[in-house]
Order: structure tokens, then sequence, then C-alpha cells
């Protein structure tokens, strides 16, 4: 695949993350459910603060709590916050830069948004008191996406940061969310929405008379498809800055100052997603910046003589536990702990195998494919975050 | 609490990554082999499912997959045209394409309806006892919520109109627990537990659904017995190490690191159990079934999973 080379064309091949995020000033990262991708967003934000200054911003989405109290984000969610420097100084880090960090709160943003664009009082209170916008913004998928985009672009508009990072919402497919803008300005724009609520607009027209409403009718309720028609009015009132807006973001996105790092771990779920990602992105000439493989088990898992010493120590385990010294313990004893610990090493070989086999498919396409090991201990704190950045860094 | 499997309705959620679908592929199959007829039903139709049980792409008909075992997977467009031809006997219109187009556009909007056509789907084929059970593989988190609770909260959205009228009986069906049961799949990481306390608590609250079990999945073996883990730590120092190198004939390193690696890997993921042993609220049966390492995909691995429910079941 020759993603990488459309984009590189007045510029160096970019080698390794490092040279990537000093490169670019936006930094996506998306991948399915469970693969470390909001903790790598924050461990590269982590690194770019640490290494490269600047100000870096962490836009992150839903992160575990002990995520977010490692970066400060318990109190102040979906408001901008920056990571004290002392955070770095106890993890023995003196940042060239400042790390700053965000948590998406979704209904909040919504409200931010209505909030700065509607185009006056009545309508603003009207809109945010709508029990259908509460719903609508609560719960509408495509909602969440679109708010995370749209929240990008007015930070990124802003010029208020060197470098940022946006961890994506977990959505079903990882291509939601590229798609999103362009699926809300299709919303807003949509001629079947103009005809939906032109009964309601115009009072002249006979709403009983169109088949649609006759059924919807019988199914919703007339009072049901007015609440409906009354939120879209009022929505209607922002459209053309919705439309402008979602293209705005769709050009940002498209920018060769933004690029996609996506995140998997070896399993093969998660590695068909990353395809499907990759391909997607590659279609809608979005940069792939990097893939990043998190928990990839240790090379000498492969290693075929260890292999044959895994396998010695279980068939011939009670031959081997003969042979060493007594001071271990009871030979029986010594014998099960032999046979235990190359079985065990067979078994984790079996999985690093197969995992080999799915690296190779995915590191075929990016110029970057960063690895990370199972790290001792899970991270929670800014330390652990600098710890895992440095094993993708460079 | 009755048990999983004598249920007639079975919605198996968890957060992505936990292996909720292969769970809740070797759950139907086990009971189809138990002798129930069976039903699989994906509801975000991502094709995970056909991977576990090796059939063809699933779709709204169901298609048997195995003896008493068929598959599909939900659609809104083919659900809405079902439903207004059973449910509300209205003539199908000429046009229905664009009708259901347009639907699925409104219901987008107002969240509740898309979940009643899912629910209201599974529930009525509970009711017309097609299948003795009925087990769903239900979208991770949030949604499930949504769409259990969705009978119930159309009724504060929708004032009147043919919808509300027809949740009374799903409501029934959902809030029996002889009938209906919640499952919650979870592993034994960091992420995933607390996702799974935090379902477990929305379920109960927001929904009148039982939680029936909660099935921790990929758990890794214990690797060393009472007094054997001194022996390893033995093993790695000089000189035992390099006896080991000499007995052995081969580089020995390697495989204690391997060991090591397993031991850690299974003591970090065991402090989370741990928590979820001790956050879950008494009521819902916890389930254990072990990391398969041979196999992740494909019909053998869901049978071995089945395996190891029926062992943990009691089946």
């Amino acid at each position: 695949m020759s993603v990488a080379l459309r984009h590189t064309d007045d510029g160096p091949v970019l080698r390794n993350l490092e040279q990537l995020l000093a490169a670019k000033e936006i930094v996506i990262t998306c991948g399915s459910g469970g693969v470390g991708k909001t903790t790598t967003a924050a461990a590269l934000g982590a690194m770019a603060a640490a290494e490269l200054g600047g100000k870096v911003l962490v836009l992150t989405v839903d992160p575990a709590r002990r995520l977010a109290n490692a970066l400060g984000l318990e109190r102040f969610g979906n408001v901008e916050t920056r990571v004290p420097t002392e955070l770095f100084e106890a993890a023995g880090v003196e940042p060239r830069g400042e790390l700053w960090a965000a948590m998406l709160d979704t209904k909040e943003s919504w409200d931010a948004l209505v909030r700065t664009h509607a185009p006056d009082v009545e309508t603003r209170d009207a809109i945010l008191a709508n029990p259908l916008y509460q719903n609508v913004t609560g719960k509408f998928v495509q909602s969440h996406d679109y708010i995370a985009m749209e929240r990008l672009y007015e930070i990124h508009a802003s010029g208020r940061y060197d470098l940022i990072i946006v961890d994506t919402p977990p959505t079903r497919h990882a291509i939601d969310f590229l798609e999103a803008p362009e699926r809300m300005a299709d919303f807003f724009s949509s001629r079947l929405l103009r005809w939906l609520i032109a009964p309601y607009r115009n009072r002249l027209i006979s709403a009983a008379s169109k088949p649609f409403y006759k059924v919807a009718d019988t199914i919703l309720g007339a009072q049901f498809l007015e609440d409906i028609a009354e939120f879209f009015i009022l929505f209607q009132t922002m459209y053309d800055g919705f439309v402008e807006r979602a293209k705005a973001v769709t050009r940002t996105l498209e920018d060769r100052r933004t690029t996609f790092v996506v995140v998997s771990t070896l399993e093969s779920a998660p590695v068909h997603e990353a395809e499907f990602f990759i391909r997607a992105l590659d279609d809608r000439g979005f940069h792939l910046g990097a893939v990043v493989l998190n928990k990839v088990l240790p090379d000498y898992l492969l290693d075929p003589s260890a292999a044959a010493s895994a396998s010695t120590m279980v068939e011939r385990s009670a031959v081997v536990a003969g042979k060493l010294s007594p001071e271990l313990g009871e030979p029986a004893v010594v014998g099960r702990v032999l046979h235990e610990v190359g079985e065990s090493f067979l078994n984790y070989r079996v999985v690093a195998t197969r995992e080999a086999e799915q690296r190779a498919e995915l590191g075929r396409s990016p110029d970057v494919v960063a690895t990370a090991p199972y790290l001792d201990a899970d991270v929670f704190d800014l330390g652990g975050l600098l710890r895992l950045g440095a094993t993708i860094w460079r | 609490m009755i048990d999983l499997l004598d249920r007639r309705l079975l919605f198996v959620t968890g957060k992505g990554g936990v292996g909720k679908t292969s769970i809740a592929a070797a759950l139907a199959m086990l009971a189809a082999e138990q002798g129930k007829r069976t039903l699989v039903c994906e509801v975000d139709a991502k094709g995970n499912l056909a991977d576990f049980l090796e059939c063809g792409p699933t779709a709204f008909e169901p298609i048997e997959v195995a003896p008493g075992l068929s598959a599909m997977a939900m659609d809104t467009e083919d659900s809405l045209k079902e439903y207004l031809s059973l449910q509300l006997k209205v003539p199908l219109l000429a046009r229905v394409g664009p009708l259901a187009k347009t639907f699925d556009f409104v219901a987008t909007a107002a969240p509740g309806v898309k979940e009643i056509l899912t629910v209201g789907k599974l529930c009525w084929e509970v009711r017309e006892r097609n299948y003795d059970l009925v087990v769903v593989d239900a979208p991770a988190t949030g949604h499930v919520v949504a769409q259990l609770a969705a009978p119930q909260a159309i009724n504060d959205l929708v004032k009147v109109g043919r919808i509300r009228e027809q949740t009374r009986w799903m409501v029934d069906i959902l809030s029996d627990p002889a009938q209906t049961g919640a499952v919650i799949v979870t592993a034994p990481e960091e992420m995933p537990v607390s996702e799974a306390l935090e379902l477990a608590e929305r379920v109960e609250d927001e929904t009148t659904v039982e939680l029936a079990a909660v099935i921790v999945n990929k758990v890794l073996p214990e690797l060393f017995g009472r007094g054997e883990e001194e022996v390893f730590e033995l093993l790695g120092d000089p000189p035992h190490v390099d006896d080991l190198a000499v007995a052995v004939g081969g580089p020995v390193e390697p495989v204690l690191d391997g060991a090591r690696l397993a031991v850690n890997l299974r003591r970090t993921r065991a402090q989370h159990l741990e928590r979820l042993r001790t956050e879950l609220p008494a009521g819902p049966e916890l389930v254990y079934v072990p990391y398969l390492f041979t196999r992740t995909h494909g019909l053998r691995a869901t049978r071995t999973l089945g395996e190891s429910l029926a062992a943990e079941l009691g089946v």
C-alpha cells in the first residue's frame, strides 16, 4: 500500500512516533474497544510534552478513573486542565513543554455548542429544555462522534495548542466517527427533514393526507411527531452553521497536518477492525501515520531452541529434575515445577505464533509500527504513561 | 436464581474485547446440544457471530447452523416491515422502502423507538414459542441498557399511539426472571471489570431485567501450586539455572522468563478478579471461563468454551 507516500512528497519520511508527532498538529488515535487506545493517546501526549515541548492537549473519551486521576481530570472533566509539572517531576522528568488534558463530555459539549451558536436566547433555552434534545444528544451514537469532531475543530481553530491528540469514542465501527461530520451535514440539509417538518411549519398543508403521516401517526402518535418537528424547527436555525462546520471539520481531517494512529492488540477481532480501518483511511485519503500494537508478547517465546528446551522440560521432567541439586527440593516437586514451566512456555508460544502472523498482516501498510509489551503493572499514573510511551516512542 | 439455560431470553452483553460474542455463541450451542430449540441473535451485525459458528453471513431471516440452533442478525428495516404487518395490521404501502428509511431517520432521532423494534422482535419470538431459548448477542454497554429499558422508556416519550399499547407484553416478558435474564461478560482486567460493575448497577437501577450471571472470560490458570513457587525462584539463580541448562541441553533463561511473565499476568489479573468478586452485588451467578491458548475463534473454540460453561453451570 502506498498511503504514506502520498503524503510525504514535501517532507522526510517519518520513521517513528517521535518524528510523527513532531511533524503533525493533530493526531487521532483509533481502534476497537479494549486495545488500550485511551492509554496510548495519553502516553503519547505525555511523551510529546516531555520531549518535544510546546503545548500539548490530550482529548480523551471515557477514560478509566485511575487514568483520569493520573492526568488530574477527576474534578474538571470537560474543561481543559493543565497536568501539574509536579506530576512530571514526581516521575523524574523535567518536561520541555506543557501537557493539558480534557475529557469529552458529550452532553456538556452539546450544550456549549447550542449556547454559542443559537440565534437568540429564546431558541437557546427552548432547545436546551426540549426532551428530544436531551435524548438525541445523550444517546444518539453519531452525536457523540460528531461532537468529538466539533470539539476538535473548535480547539484546533483557536490555535491554543501546538499538538492535539484525540482519543476517539468507542463506536461500533471505528469508521463511524470519520463519517460523523458528513452525516450530520446530510442530516440537517436533507430534503427528508424539510419534508418531515413541513406540515408543522406551514399550516396550509394537510398532514392527514400524506400516507407517511398516517402510518407514523398510528405508530407513534401525533403529539410525538409534533415534538420531533418542533425540535428540528428549533435546530434548523443553526443548520447553516452546522453544515459549514461539518465541512470545515472534514477539511481538517484531510489536511496534511493531521494524522491517524491505529491502535490494536494482536488478537484477531481487533486486528480485523484495524485492517478495516486502515483501508477506510486509505479510501478517504486520510493519512495513516502509525500502527501501535499493545500487549505484544516477547520475542523469546518464538525462539525455537527455547521451545526445544521447554519440550524437554515437559517430556523429561523427572529425568531433568534428577540431575539437579537436591538443595532445590524434593525431586517430585522439582519435576512438577519443570513440567509446569515448560508447558506454560509452550502455551504462550502458541499464542505468540498466532500473534506474529497477525502482526505480519498489519505491518504491511504503515511506515511506522510501534509495539508495546505487557507492562509489569497497569498504567495508573504519569510515570506509568511515560514508561509506556518510552516503549513506543522511537 | 433460575438456571441460565432454563430461561427463554438471555441478553449477553459486555465491553468490547472481552469475548462477548464467543460466549453468546457458546451458550447458544450448549443450549441446542441440551435439546433446546435455540435462536442466537446478533444485534450489532458486525459479522463476528458468523465467525464463531462458522456459518454463512447472518441475516434477519434465521438460518439453521446446527441441529436445533438458528442464527440471525437484527435489521431495522426488515424488523419494521415485519412489525407493521404482524403487529399493527397496517397494510403494507406500495413504497415501503422510503418509509423504512424515513422511519430509521426518525427512530434514530427519537431513541427508544429503534430499541423497541429490536427488543420487540426478540420478545415476540419468545411469545410465539418458535424457540425454547433466544440468546441475544447484545451491543456493549450503554446501548443494551437503553434496549432493556426501552419498553418502559417509550411510555414516557410516546403518550398515545399503538406503539405504547404494544409495549405492555414486552415489559411482562422482560421483568419475569423465569423468562428473561441479563448476562454480563467480562475479563479480569481493569476496564472490563469497571464496566461490568457499572453495567450491573445500571441493569439493576434502570431496567426490570434480572441480572442472571456474570461470566468472566479469559481467566489465566494458576501456574504454581503450594511450595512450588519457591522452587521456581531458586531454579532461576546460579548454580541451579546453569545446571538446568546443562541438564536440558539448551537455553533455559527464556523459558524461565516466560514463566515469570505468566505468573505476573496471572497475578495482575487476579487483583481485578478479586475486585469484581468483592464489589459485585449478591444475586448473579459468577462463572469463570479459562483463557484459550490454542484457539481464539471458529467452531472448535466455541465448543471448547461451551464445555467450560457446561462444567461451571452444572449442566
